[in-house]
C-alpha cells in the first residue's frame, strides 16, 4: 500500500511528562485516518509533529517516503482545535494572508480564495471583519483556510464542533470530496459516531503510546464478540445451548416470528453455523453483530489502563 | 525570509491604517510643542506677585530690597514682631519678613512668616535678595559708592564654541541640552510605546488561538520577527512624519515671527534698527535668542537623526524582544505586568539618571551607562549631540547590537515554548529554563 506519512519510533517528551512514546503508525494514501484517543493521550503532541511545530525527540517521519521537512510545510494543512483568526482583519485579507505564508503567490491566493467562498456562498462576506461573524461562520473561513492552499494531507483536529448540523454536513461533504481529489484526511477526534461514519482507518493512542491501529474494518473484526442476531419462526423455541452456540436472548417478535441473540462458542467460517441453525428453524435474518468503535475503544482503554493501584502517583501534566 | 517578510507586511498595513496612528502622527508635533509652550505660558501669565510686610528693627534693609514683578516690600513701623503675626491673617499680606537687629556677619534670627505655604522657590529668592543685600551694605560699608556697584552689575552671557576637525561651529550648551533630553525622552516613551504594541500583538495572538495555525505555517521566531519589525516601521514612519512635520511648523513659525532676524550677522542689523531706549533693554534678551536659534540651526540634525533612529531602533528591539518573550509566556495581557517592571528597570534608570548626564556628557557615569546596552538608547542620544569620541560610539553600538541579537534569540526560544503552553503561569526560572530547553 501506498503511504503518504510514515512514523516511526516517534517518542517526545516534555520537562516532567512523557507526551508520546515509540508511537508508529502508517496513514494510507486517500484515507481517512481517526486519529483516537482520551484527552491528554498525545494525540496534539502527534499532530503537532506531524505539523512541525515541535520536534520529536527521536523516531523518523516520512511524507511521501521522504524525511518530513520543511519544505512540505506547503503540503498539509492543519485545523486545530483551539482555533482562531485575527478578529480585526477582513475575511479577505485573511485568507489570502494565511494562504501566502503556506507559500502561495499573491495572485493564486486570490483566485483560490474567491473559488472557495463562491462554493461556499459566502463572497458577500470578503469585506466583513471576523469580528461580525457569527462562530460558524468563523469556523468556515477557518476550514476555507485550512484547505485553500490545496495540501495533500490535511490534519483536522475535532472539525465538527462549533458546527451547527447543517454546517457540519457542508464541511463532510466537503471532506468526501476532497479525498475523492486524492487528499488524504486526519481526523483527531473522540467522537466515534463521526468515527464510525467517516474513517477507514483509525489508531488508538493511550497514555502516550500507541495500542491499537489498522483498517476500521479489520479492527471490527479482531474485537468481534461472536455475536449473531437471528430471526425465525419454529415451533419451538432454539435450544439455549448447543456445542456451536449458547442463547442471550429471545424475544417473541409479532405473530410466531421470534428474535433471538446468539453468542457463537466457535470461529471460522459462518455457513456450519448458519447449517446448524436451519436445521433447528426457519432463519428470516441472519446477522453478525460487530461491535460499535466507541465500545473498541472503551474496552481498549480499559484493557491498557494499570490498576488504580499502580496508579497512585499519576504523572501530571 | 520571505515569511517575515509577508508577516512584516501584515503587522504594518494593519497598524498603519488604524484611525489612531494617524491621528497621533498628526497631533504628535503639536503635543510635543503644547508641552513646552504651556508651562513657560502659564509661569508667565498666572504669576501674581507677592506683598511683603517688612519689620526691620537691624535699619539695613528697609529701602534697600528692591521691588520686582515678583515681590514687592512694605516697611512697617512700630508694630512688634508678634503684634503683626497675630494681625497677618487679617490683613493682605501674602507674608511677613521679620529682622531683628543683628550682627552683619552673622545675621540670625530672620523669620519669614506666611498663612499660606511657602514654597521653596518662595524661600530661595528671599534668601538670595537678603545676602545680595547683605553683601552691598558690606561693601558700602568699606568705601565702595552705591554707583560703583550697580556699574559693577554687568549681564554676560557666554558663547560656547565647540572645537572639532572640522572647525569651530557656535554652538549653545541650552539648545544642545533640549535637543539630548527631548531626544532621550522620545526614545523612552517610544520604547514603552512600541514594546507595548508587541506585547499586546502577541498576547492578542495567543489569547485568539491563532497562533497555532499561524507556527504550523511559520517558524515561531519567524512569527515574532515578522511582528517586531513591522512595529519598529511603524515607529520609523511615524518619527519620520514627526521630524518632517516638525521642520514644517519650525521654519513656519520662524518667518512668522521673523526669528532669522535674531541670527548671527542678521543680529546686528536687527539692534541698529531699534530705537535707543528699546535697544539696551531688548540687547540681553536677543542674544539669548539669537544664540539658542543660531545653535539649533547650527547643529548637525543628519547626524543627530541618524544617531537617534539607531538608539530607537536597538533599544525597541532590545526590549520589545524581552516584552514579546513575556507575554508568549502568559495567557492574558494583564498577566504580563508583573514581568515588565524588572524587565524596564534598566530603562527607567536611565532616564533618571539622563538629567546627570546630560549635565555632564564626559562623565564617568555618562560613559559607562553608553556602554551598557540596556541604557545606552536612552544616554546615548543625550551624549551625542554634545559630540563623543568615534571609538565611544561605535563601541556602543556594536555592544547594543550584539546584545539585542543574543537577546532576540534568547527571547525567540522562550517565544516558541511560551505560545503553546495554556493554564498556569510559569515563573521566572522556567522562562530560563525554557531558554535552554530543546523545546
Amino acid at each position: 500500500m501506498d503511504y503518504i506519512l510514515e512514523a516511526q519510533g516517534v517518542s517526545k517528551k516534555y520537562a516532567s511528562h512523557q507526551a508520546l512514546q515509540e508511537v508508529s503508525l502508517q496513514i494510507p494514501k486517500q484515507s481517512i485516518y481517526g486519529l483516537l484517543g482520551p484527552n491528554g493521550a498525545g494525540k496534539t503532541t502527534f499532530i503537532r509533529i506531524i505539523t512541525q511545530i515541535i520536534p520529536a525527540d527521536s523516531g523518523e517521519i516520512r511524507f511521501e517516503g521522504e524525511l518530513l521537512a520543511p519544505k512540505h510545510i506547503g503540503r498539509i494543512g492543519y485545523l486545530p482545535e483551539e482555533r482562531g483568526l485575527y478578529k480585526k482583519m477582513k475575511v479577505g485579507e485573511q485568507l489570502l494572508y494565511l494562504a501566502q505564508l503556506k507559500g502561495l503567490t499573491y495572485k493564486q491566493a486570490l483566485e483560490k480564495a474567491k473559488a472557495w467562498m463562491i462554493k461556499f456562498d459566502i463572497k458577500e462576506w470578503w469585506n466583513k471583519a471576523i469580528q461580525d461573524l457569527s462562530k460558524g461562520m468563523q469556523q468556515k473561513i477557518q476550514f476555507i483556510a485550512t484547505v485553500m492552499h490545496e495540501p495533500t494531507l490535511i490534519i483536522l483536529d475535532e472539525p465538527f464542533s462549533g458546527f451547527d448540523p447543517i454546517n457540519a454536513n457542508l464541511i463532510r461533504d466537503e471532506i468526501l470530496q476532497l479525498r475523492a481529489q486524492g487528499c488524504t484526511i486526519i481526523f483527531s477526534t473522540h467522537r466515534m459516531e463521526t468515527v464510525e461514519e467517516l474513517c477507514d482507518e483509525v489508531a488508538l493512542i493511550h497514555q502516550s503510546r500507541k495500542v491499537l491501529d489498522g483498517s476500521k474494518h479489520d479492527i471490527k473484526q479482531r474485537y468481534k464478540p461472536n455475536h449473531f442476531r437471528v430471526q425465525y419462526t419454529g415451533n419451538q423455541l432454539l435450544p439455549t445451548t448447543t456445542e456451536q452456540w449458547e442463547v442471550l436472548s429471545d424475544v417473541a417478535l409479532l405473530g410466531s416470528q421470534r428474535e433471538a441473540m446468539l453468542q457463537r462458542k466457535q470461529t471460522g467460517a459462518t455457513n456450519p453455523f448458519l447449517q446448524a441453525l436451519m436445521e433447528q428453524a426457519d432463519i428470516q435474518v441472519f446477522e453478525e453483530q460487530l461491535p460499535e468503535m466507541s465500545e473498541i475503544f472503551i474496552r481498549v482503554v480499559e484493557e491498557n489502563t494499570p490498576s488504580s493501584a499502580d496508579n497512585l502517583h499519576p504523572s501530571k501534566k | 525570509m520571505h515569511t517575515i517578510w509577508i508577516i512584516f507586511q501584515r503587522e504594518y498595513l494593519v497598524r498603519v491604517r488604524k484611525r489612531t496612528f494617524i491621528i497621533m502622527t498628526l497631533l504628535g508635533p503639536l503635543l510635543f510643542a503644547g508641552l513646552t509652550i504651556v508651562p513657560v505660558w502659564v509661569t508667565t501669565n498666572f504669576q501674581k506677585t507677592k506683598t511683603i510686610q517688612l519689620i526691620d528693627e537691624s535699619g539695613y534693609f528697609a529701602n534697600r530690597l528692591p521691588d520686582g514683578n515678583q515681590y514687592k516690600f512694605k516697611s512697617v513701623e512700630g508694630k512688634t514682631f508678634e503684634q503683626a503675626k497675630a494681625a497677618l491673617t487679617k490683613s493682605d499680606f501674602d507674608a511677613l519678613l521679620y529682622i531683628p537687629k543683628i550682627n552683619l556677619d552673622r545675621p540670625e534670627g530672620i523669620a519669614l512668616v506666611s498663612h499660606k505655604n511657602i514654597s521653596l522657590d518662595f524661600e530661595l529668592d528671599i534668601e538670595k535678595l537678603l545676602r545680595n543685600t547683605v553683601r552691598d551694605v558690606k561693601l558700602m560699608q568699606i568705601g565702595i559708592q552705591k554707583d560703583v556697584l550697580d556699574n559693577a552689575n554687568i549681564q554676560v552671557g557666554v558663547n560656547t564654541v565647540s572645537l572639532s576637525e572640522k572647525g569651530e561651529k557656535s554652538s549653545s550648551s541650552a539648545a544642545t541640552f533640549g535637543i539630548s533630553f527631548l531626544s532621550s525622552f522620545i526614545i523612552y516613551m517610544a520604547i514603552f510605546l512600541y514594546g507595548a504594541q508587541v506585547m499586546r500583538g502577541v498576547a492578542e495572538e495567543k489569547a485568539n488561538r491563532i497562533v497555532e495555525v499561524m507556527i504550523s505555517s511559520v517558524k515561531p521566531f519567524h512569527l515574532m520577527m515578522g511582528k517586531i519589525l513591522g512595529i519598529a516601521a511603524i515607529g520609523i514612519t511615524q518619527f519620520l512624519l514627526w521630524i518632517v512635520l516638525t521642520f514644517g511648523i519650525t521654519s513656519g513659525v520662524y518667518s512668522y515671527f521673523k526669528l532669522d532676524r535674531f541670527q548671527g550677522a542678521q543680529l546686528e542689523e536687527t539692534m541698529k534698527r531699534l530705537p535707543e531706549e528699546r535697544r539696551m533693554k531688548d540687547m540681553q534678551q536677543s542674544r539669548e535668542v539669537g544664540q539658542i536659534v543660531t545653535a539649533l540651526s547650527s547643529l548637525n540634525y543628519v547626524y543627530i537623526i541618524s544617531v537617534f533612529l539607531f538608539y530607537f531602533l536597538g533599544g525597541y528591539l532590545l526590549y520589545s524582544a524581552m516584552f514579546a518573550a513575556v507575554a508568549s509566556a502568559v495567557d492574558t495581557e494583564s498577566e504580563t505586568q508583573q514581568f515588565v517592571l524588572p524587565i524596564s528597570m534598566p530603562l527607567i534608570f536611565a532616564f533618571i539618571f539622563a538629567q546627570v548626564v546630560a549635565r555632564e556628557p564626559d562623565g564617568v557615569p555618562a560613559f559607562w551607562l553608553s556602554m551598557i546596552p540596556f541604557t545606552s538608547p536612552i544616554i546615548m542620544v543625550i551624549r551625542a549631540p554634545f559630540g563623543v569620541a568615534f571609538w565611544e560610539l561605535a563601541l556602543s553600538m556594536l555592544l547594543l547590537v550584539v546584545t539585542f541579537v543574543s537577546i532576540t534569540w534568547l527571547a525567540g526560544r522562550i517565544y516558541r515554548v511560551g505560545i503553546l503552553m495554556y493554564g498556569k503561569k510559569p515563573s521566572v526560572k522556567e522562562l530560563f529554563r525554557w531558554m535552554f530547553s530543546k523545546y
